[in-house]
């Protein structure tokens, strides 16, 4: 039987229509990714989409929904491609399916799948293996000693190298990585800026998605811009106060994926804040712990944790941020 | 040009009025039969008063109203009244209302119209009256009736703004579009009408700027008026009363709150025209236009009388061979209809054909991904995900903390879902679900008021019956005392025991003639008679009081104050009468006492 009453038009969208466009905008962060850092992103990617497909798949099995609607939300091809990009290029082939395995396994479908994570499923994986397998997930890829494809997929499927390779080639620290520890050492700022631009220019990429994304109606922009707002409120400021101490705000604008998190990490409806001064404080939080855990916490970057602690409070923020209904006065509830 | 205001929210669904607004509007031709539903307003159906086999005229009163919401009901047509029975009935619920059948002689001929020709010499309350006869409700599709927005304590002072609506924002609709370019000049003289009424200092007309052509012919004829004819930016929903207020005045009118109080009224086009219609040309309200449209072979308007056969209706714009449903009102907010049997009713702007092509089904609806699209699209600033999740999970406390009842259930939030999650469907469950449990309250309060009274009616009787037995008690010990003197000392002191005597039992059958009969609050308790109950409880009170006097002057030790006995948080009022019959009363016994006291 038809529902009798309800509307009888509907835009028509879907949310895989909406997954398929992120997916999309992520294409030129990836291009530029794979530019810098070799075929090793492209493996990376189809392990995590092959592993998030294959774990979502038996998780729907198990709680008895149907399988196939679910898988096509594409949903999980999302969260696995953001950790896919978020773990060094050329981390193990284990790394990437573990990660993947927890995001989607626990932090998603534990909690009864998509629509019901509180927690970003991407964020939870990251933090799982930031945690527990530190040493391994500092070494990225050097991009000025780029591997062949070929070696490439033997590192990450075998871990051994072709004779003759340079160990940095696979082990450089992130740039982050290198000026906390170097500052720690008591090494001056000036010698432990990054010397490529490639963090940079992929950052672009992101950007530029973003951008799309927003302009697609798909992402608001008071999460992405709040964030920004939060890491430059404590870059910023400091940095005028000792810039021989503290990296310049655009270091961190442009480094350790700080736009990717802003244009599609920060942005997940599921488990952020859904009203306008909601995402506003959610997203300036996320900044501000982004912010506090890079510089004075003991991890390389601080996005994943600052996510999660952020989503902690998203319950609370969508109670007490509701904007005032039609005609009542604010604070009415 | 007059600055406009936004409201939150909104959606631009394609328009689809083109099919249907390019035509004049066409006069439906008479069916042979009718079925005039008895309910064509909110509030209770109208009670017919005609019989069956009855010959009545055009516009002649069949059925009058049933209390403030209800509205009176007339003959479409000339004809006889073949049937007063349950039809089938334009409703989501599918269940058959009592309506009038009317077989229509063809004459078409009208009872005797009686226009209200000097209206402008009459007051507002005498035009809302003379409405109220004339069976004007909202055409907008609330079929509120429209007497009773012309007169609600106006006293304060006199209306800021009159606001008209022609916004017809829903797609498919072009009945009140083309009513504005084709009647122009009736429309204005209905606002003439409404605005003396409710003496509204200016008056808006609001028509959104995708109906030029209506715009237009409104300007030339409201110009000799002095009305301000606004285009509105085209806007789901716009012709929401309290969105086109919002427009046209800036003002916000929360729910629960009448537009009046903020010196607004609001008025819909085709029903300012229906009253035009009934005050300069006597007609109560028996036709209107409406818009048949969709899966059809030639989209029109027209103008048919209540009560014509929907099918018949639709029969003349050849719906296609695909189509499968018919929506009475837009695709937005209307609803399909259960039975095409049923006869058109006031309700009904638009009959909008489905068939799967032009309205392929919605896709089964995924999780809610909390986009947050519905809060954009909300023309009320309401959270419709957290809706959602609450009606879902029939947490309907929240529901109504997050304000559920402001919903004005437009469907801007279903539309936009990418989920396609019916939202609105659940939303007018929870609503439900709360009436319902609003009303299971209601009776189960009544249902305890009901237990308390037999319990404090048992108590009751067994007061009664003891004082019953104490009198008894007290005159046999009379009766004694009385033949134990009279055997002491013969005639002299009989007397005034007698005396004493007669005096208690004209006490005691005065008190029972006083004391209400239990069947008086048994039959006719329903909500509210905490008071009788509670001055019921006095009197007992007072009687046991009167009881103890009893047996005091029966020679027991004197009973203490009366007040105390046993009533609860009755009245202070009753109390103090009761205590006042007890103190007299008290007298009495003591004087008879005292009457007593010399003989032993």
């Amino acid at each position: 039987m038809t529902a009798i009453h309800s509307t009888h038009i509907a835009k028509p969208a879907t949310v895989s229509t909406v997954m398929l466009k992120v997916l999309a905008a992520l294409l030129p962060g990836i291009a530029l990714s794979v530019y810098c850092h070799g075929v090793g992103v492209l493996l990376q990617l189809l392990l995590a989409s092959l592993t998030a497909l294959a774990a979502e798949a038996a998780m729907l099995r198990l709680r008895g929904v149907a399988v196939l609607p679910a898988l096509k939300d594409l949903s999980a091809i999302v969260t696995a491609w953001l950790l896919a990009l978020s773990l060094p290029p050329l981390g193990g082939w284990w790394m990437i399916v573990v990660a993947t395995l927890f995001a989607i396994i626990v932090a998603k479908q534990l909690y009864g799948g998509l629509g019901n994570n509180p927690f970003n499923p991407a964020m939870a994986g990251f933090a799982l293996m930031v945690v527990s397998f530190p040493a391994q997930m500092a070494q990225w890829g050097s991009p000025q000693l780029p591997l062949d494809a070929a070696a490439q997929w033997q590192w990450i499927f075998l871990h051994t190298l072709p004779a003759g390779s340079v160990p940095d080639a696979i082990s450089s620290a992130t740039p982050l990585d290198v000026l906390k520890t170097g500052l720690r050492q008591g090494q001056a700022l000036a010698g432990l800026l990054p010397q490529s631009s490639a963090q940079g220019l992929i950052a672009l990429g992101w950007l530029a998605g973003g951008l799309w994304l927003w302009q697609q109606k798909l992402i608001p922009w008071q999460t992405p811009l709040a964030m920004l707002a939060g890491l430059l409120a404590l870059a910023l400021p400091l940095w005028l106060w000792q810039p021989a101490q503290y990296a310049s705000p655009l270091l961190h604008l442009l480094q350790g994926g700080t736009l990717l998190a802003a244009a599609f990490i920060v942005t997940d409806p599921v488990s952020g804040a859904s009203t306008p001064r909601g995402r506003l404080i959610f997203g300036f939080g996320v900044g501000l712990l982004t912010y506090v855990i890079r510089v004075f916490g003991n991890f390389p970057d601080g996005i994943a944790f600052a996510v999660l602690l952020m989503n902690m409070t998203v319950p609370l923020l969508d109670q007490y941020t509701r904007p005032a209904v039609f005609g009542h006065r604010k604070g009415r509830s | 040009m007059m600055p406009l205001f936004d409201f939150p929210g909104g959606i631009h669904p394609p328009e689809n009025k083109a099919q249907s607004s390019a035509t004049p509007i066409r006069q439906a031709p008479l069916p042979p039969q009718l079925h005039v539903a008895l309910r064509q307003s909110m509030g209770n159906a109208a009670r017919p008063c005609v019989a069956i086999g009855d010959r009545v005229a055009k516009g002649q009163l069949i059925a009058s109203a049933d209390g403030r919401l209800s509205a009176a009901v007339h003959a479409p047509t000339s004809g006889v009244v073949s049937a007063i029975a349950p039809q089938p009935f334009a409703h989501p619920s599918g269940l058959p209302e009592l309506a009038i059948t009317l077989d229509s002689d063809g004459e078409e001929r009208w009872i005797e119209r009686q226009p209200l020709h000097d209206w402008q010499q009459r007051s507002g309350a005498k035009i809302r009256d003379f409405l109220a006869q004339m069976g004007i409700v909202g055409l907008g599709g609330a079929v509120f009736p429209s007497h009773l927005k012309l007169g609600l304590k106006l006293g304060v002072s006199p209306l800021e703004t009159l606001v008209i609506n022609g916004a017809e924002c829903e797609p498919y609709i072009s009945c009140d579009d083309r009513l504005m370019r084709e009647r122009a000049d009736a429309i204005c003289d209905g606002i003439a009408v409404t605005r003396h009424a409710l003496q509204a200092r200016q008056v808006l007309i609001g028509i959104e700027d995708n109906k030029p052509q209506a715009i237009a012919a409104m300007q030339a004829a409201a110009a000799a008026h002095g009305f301000g004819v606004v285009a509105v930016p085209t806007k789901y929903p716009s012709g929401g009363a309290k969105q086109l207020i919002r427009i046209l005045t800036g003002k916000a009118i929360p729910h629960g709150v009448r537009a009046t109080e903020h010196g607004v009224q609001c008025f819909n086009v085709a029903t300012v025209y229906a009253i035009g219609r009934a005050v300069l040309h006597g007609e109560p309200l028996i036709s209107r236009i409406v818009t048949l449209t969709g899966a059809v072979e030639a989209a029109a308007n027209v103008e048919a009388l209540i009560g014509t056969p929907l099918d018949q209706l639709l029969a003349l714009v050849r719906p296609h061979r695909d189509s499968h449903e018919v929506v009475m009102g837009g695709p937005l907010m209307g609803f399909t209809l259960p039975d095409l049997a049923a006869g058109l009713t006031k309700a009904g702007n638009c009959l909008l054909v489905k068939s799967p092509a032009l309205f392929p089904p919605r896709p089964p609806a995924q999780a809610c991904i909390r986009c947050g699209d519905c809060a954009s699209a909300c023309p009320v600033s309401l959270q419709p995900m957290d809706l959602f999740w609450f009606a879902k999970a029939k947490n309907f406390d929240k529901a109504q903390q997050w304000q559920l009842f402001d919903c004005i259930e437009c469907g801007a939030c279903s539309y936009v879902c990418p989920s396609q999650i019916p939202l609105v469907d659940y939303y007018r469950f929870a609503k439900s679900e709360i009436w319902a449990a609003e009303r299971d309250k209601n009776a189960a309060n009544l249902a305890r008021q009901r237990h308390e009274f037999r319990q404090f009616r048992l108590q009751r009787d067994k007061a009664e019956k003891a004082q019953r037995l104490a009198d008894k008690a007290a005159q046999a010990a009379a009766r004694q005392a009385a033949s134990h003197s009279a055997a002491a000392n013969v005639a002299p002191a009989s007397d005034p025991k007698q005396a004493a005597i007669a005096a208690a039992m004209a006490r005691a059958a005065a008190q029972r003639e006083a004391a209400p009969l239990p069947e008086q609050h048994s039959s006719g308790l329903n909500d509210a008679k905490q008071a009788a109950i509670a001055a019921a409880m006095a009197r007992a009170a007072a009687r046991k009081a009167a009881a103890d006097e009893a047996k005091a002057a029966s020679g027991q030790p004197p009973a203490p104050p009366p007040s105390s006995s046993g009533l609860d948080d009755a009245k202070q009022a009753a109390i103090a009468a009761a205590m006042a019959r007890a103190a007299a009363r008290k007298a009495a016994a003591d004087q008879a006492r005292a009457n007593q006291q010399p003989d032993p």
